[in-house]
């Protein structure tokens, strides 16, 4: 199936934006505007950018620590978001979340989580209502290779296929598991493997193509709604950045890091393979440089906008 | 006498157990080439290799489980939960498991297992994060609570809560870790008589102040501050929650009359409130010139903004006011 121009660019200019978002976010944290830690994405860009752009708005995502592509995937305001994890009144959740917890229901994104597999029986509960309120939409789960060891990914694995749920799992398998290798954390074939020991119909694809991660979730997505049947796909993909700030990166070789940001870079590749096919450098530009106005522009709204007020914490803790 | 870190002096503990007891293990998550979230396990995996520093996979419910199965086996497991607010994952093993099968099996079993955690705010960690859950532990019958603030006391503590029969739970605030001093490196005890014992920071005869953890470093911070001068403080560690040493509070407070207690948890069913009721039953609460007080953190899950989290958690100023309003 060839993606139509229109849907290729919008892949590109997604992915563009998801990077670009985080190194400006880096720079934040360099000098010392940014208060807490983060967990960068860069390099897994096409697994959020594709995953997401497959959905339609009603479509949920439940998303991770890592949750900053899902976020602007979903269709998040970037200036929303640097408010967010800088502690502004307009930020998503007033300032209160942060970088790791950032939702926007508005674009059906029900949160990121910044317990590793806290979310996977909460996507359940949310497919639960799409099949009890009769509604045509999946719940895309979102969670790295280190979640499919807690004891709730197999609650929830069980339960999503014992009922039939109208619940995509998605692994982002980017190989570690903060310093662990899921190699030596995960017992037994593969990631993937572990959904069909639940009878759940599951793939292993390449989450650095991001065409792949698209059209994969975009047949899911069709053949969870008519088969009544949830899914499991494991999109293989890399972190190129320590696993939080503080991270010396002692558990992987530089040699490791450098053959994927050379080799197989989500953005890289995707830019290749688009030349390749006729769009040209022009049409490219213009669409890094709007990602980079909208970036610019953003970081400035969100500095000069005001803080969040410290009144209320109490009483906001009940709704 | 070496200057050490918090960070260090627990490694130093952890190091000599490991060293002295070869039936000791310890296993966590990113314990191994990470040396731990905090740093607290750096080098013990060279030194004492694989099959005693145990990098799990991310399982906390697993982690303290197995802890609780090698304990009642003979050996002495020493677990860590990476930030404790992990620890609800793992709390089957801990309250219905480890609490209570002595007592439930007739004084069949012992479970001598420690479990070690990052505890507490101020890192813009969040609300999943940054939690002080210490008081849900004092409410089991069964467990032990330690909160250690200080090197020496986290390395004594450390040893001590080693060789205690019982599961503990031992809690350390993300801010003391780099905080360093001078560290007396004591034998591993053959007893755990630290356990449940007070210690007195600073004598003074004005008021009782009792804290815990971190937040006897911003007490301390407080007192001395120039507008307290001339007030003369008793400042309280308790450095074990459960048991609690109500004696040294109460004879201090006997010689008071008045007590302040400052924590970093919210005030509702805390160890704080323990304390005050606790002193509110005894005889000399008749004696109290003035109402107990206690300062804590606001009943609000923790922000992720620096100056929310700053609302949400006792400052140093809130502490400075409240001790001139009482005395
Ligand atoms: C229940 C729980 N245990 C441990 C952690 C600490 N932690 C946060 S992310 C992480 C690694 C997660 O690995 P993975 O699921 O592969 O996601 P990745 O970071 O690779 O995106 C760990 C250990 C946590 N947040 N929650
Ligand atoms: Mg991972």
């Amino acid at each position: 199936m060839a993606l139509i121009k229109d849907t290729q660019l919008e892949l590109h200019r997604m992915m563009m934006l998801i990077r670009l978002f985080e190194e400006a976010l880096e720079e934040m944290f360099s000098r010392g505007l940014l208060h807490g830690t983060m967990h960068l994405s860069i390099g897994q860009e096409a697994t959020a950018a594709g995953a997401c752009l497959a959905l339609d708005k009603k479509d949920l995502i439940t998303s991770t620590h890592r949750g900053h592509g899902h976020c602007l995937g979903k269709g998040a305001e970037p200036y929303k978001m640097f408010a967010e994890l800088l502690g502004r009144e307009d930020g998503y959740c007033r300032g209160r979340g942060g970088s790791m917890h950032i939702a926007d229901l508005s674009n059906g994104n029900l949160g990121a989580n910044g317990i590793v597999a806290g979310s996977l029986t909460i996507s359940v509960g949310a497919a639960l209502s799409f099949q009890l309120q009769k509604k045509e939409n999946i719940v895309l789960c979102f969670f790295g290779d280190g979640a499919v060891n807690e004891g709730s990914f197999h609650e929830a694995l069980n339960l999503a296929s014992l009922w039939n749920l109208p619940v995509l799992f998605l692994c982002e398998n980017n190989q570690y598991g903060m310093s662990m290798a899921s190699e030596k954390a995960v017992a037994g074939e593969s990631i993937a493997s572990r959904g069909k020991s639940y009878g759940i119909e599951s793939i292993q694809i390449d989450g650095n193509d991001v065409e792949a991660v698209y059209e994969s979730v975009s047949t899911c997505k069709d053949e969870i709604l008519s088969n009544k049947r949830p899914k499991f796909i494991e999109a293989v993909t890399y972190r190129y950045r320590g696993h939080s700030k503080s991270d010396r990166n002692l558990y992987r070789t530089s040699e490791e890091i450098n053959f994927w940001k050379d080799e197989k870079d989500p953005i890289k590749r995707y830019i290749g393979k688009l030349l390749e096919q006729g769009i040209t450098e022009v049409d490219l530009k213009k669409i890094d440089e709007e990602v980079k106005q909208t970036i610019r522009t953003s970081v400035k709204k969100a500095l000069d906008s005001s803080l969040s007020p410290i009144t209320n914490l109490e009483e906001d803790s009940y709704a | 006498m070496p200057e050490l870190t918090v960070g260090q002096a627990i490694n130093n503990a952890l190091s000599r157990i490991l060293k002295e007891y070869p039936n000791s293990f310890i296993a966590g998550e990113d314990i191994g080439i990470y040396g731990g979230a905090f740093g607290v396990t750096e080098g013990l995996l060279k030194t004492f290799g694989e099959e005693r520093i145990k990098d799990t996979p991310i399982a906390e419910d697993a982690i303290a489980g197995l802890a609780v199965g090698a304990a009642m086996t003979d050996s002495k497991p020493i677990v860590e939960m990476q930030f404790s607010d992990f620890i609800v994952n793992a709390m089957d093993p801990i309250v219905n498991q480890a609490a209570k099968l002595h007592f439930m099996y007739g004084g069949a079993v012992n479970v001598p297992i420690v479990v070690r955690g990052a505890s507490g705010a101020g890192t813009g960690a969040a609300a999943q994060h940054s939690q002080s859950l210490e008081s849900w532990f004092c409410h089991v019958p069964g467990l032990k609570v330690v909160t250690p603030s200080n090197p020496q006391n986290a390395y004594d503590l450390l040893l001590h809560s080693f060789v205690d029969p019982n599961p503990v739970i031992f809690m350390e605030h993300k801010l003391i870790y780099k905080i360093k001093d001078n560290v007396v490196l004591n034998d591993i005890p053959s007893s755990s008589e630290l356990l449940g014992k007070a210690n007195i920071e600073s004598k003074g005869n004005d008021i009782t102040i009792v804290s815990y953890s971190n937040m006897v470093n911003v007490v301390k911070d407080a007192i001395s501050s120039d507008e307290l001068s001339g007030i003369s403080i008793e400042l309280i560690d308790l450095q074990t929650l459960s048991p609690m040493d109500m004696e040294t509070v109460i004879t201090s407070v006997s010689k008071t009359k008045k007590l302040l207690v400052c924590q970093e948890a919210p005030a509702n069913s805390s160890v704080g409130s323990t304390v005050i009721s606790n002193v509110v039953q005894s005889s000399t609460f008749s004696s109290l010139s003035s109402a107990p007080k206690l300062i804590s953190g606001l009943h609000s899950p923790m922000p992720s903004a620096k100056h929310l989290e700053t609302t949400v958690i006792p400052q140093k100023e809130d502490i400075v006011k409240v001790i001139k309003d009482m005395v």
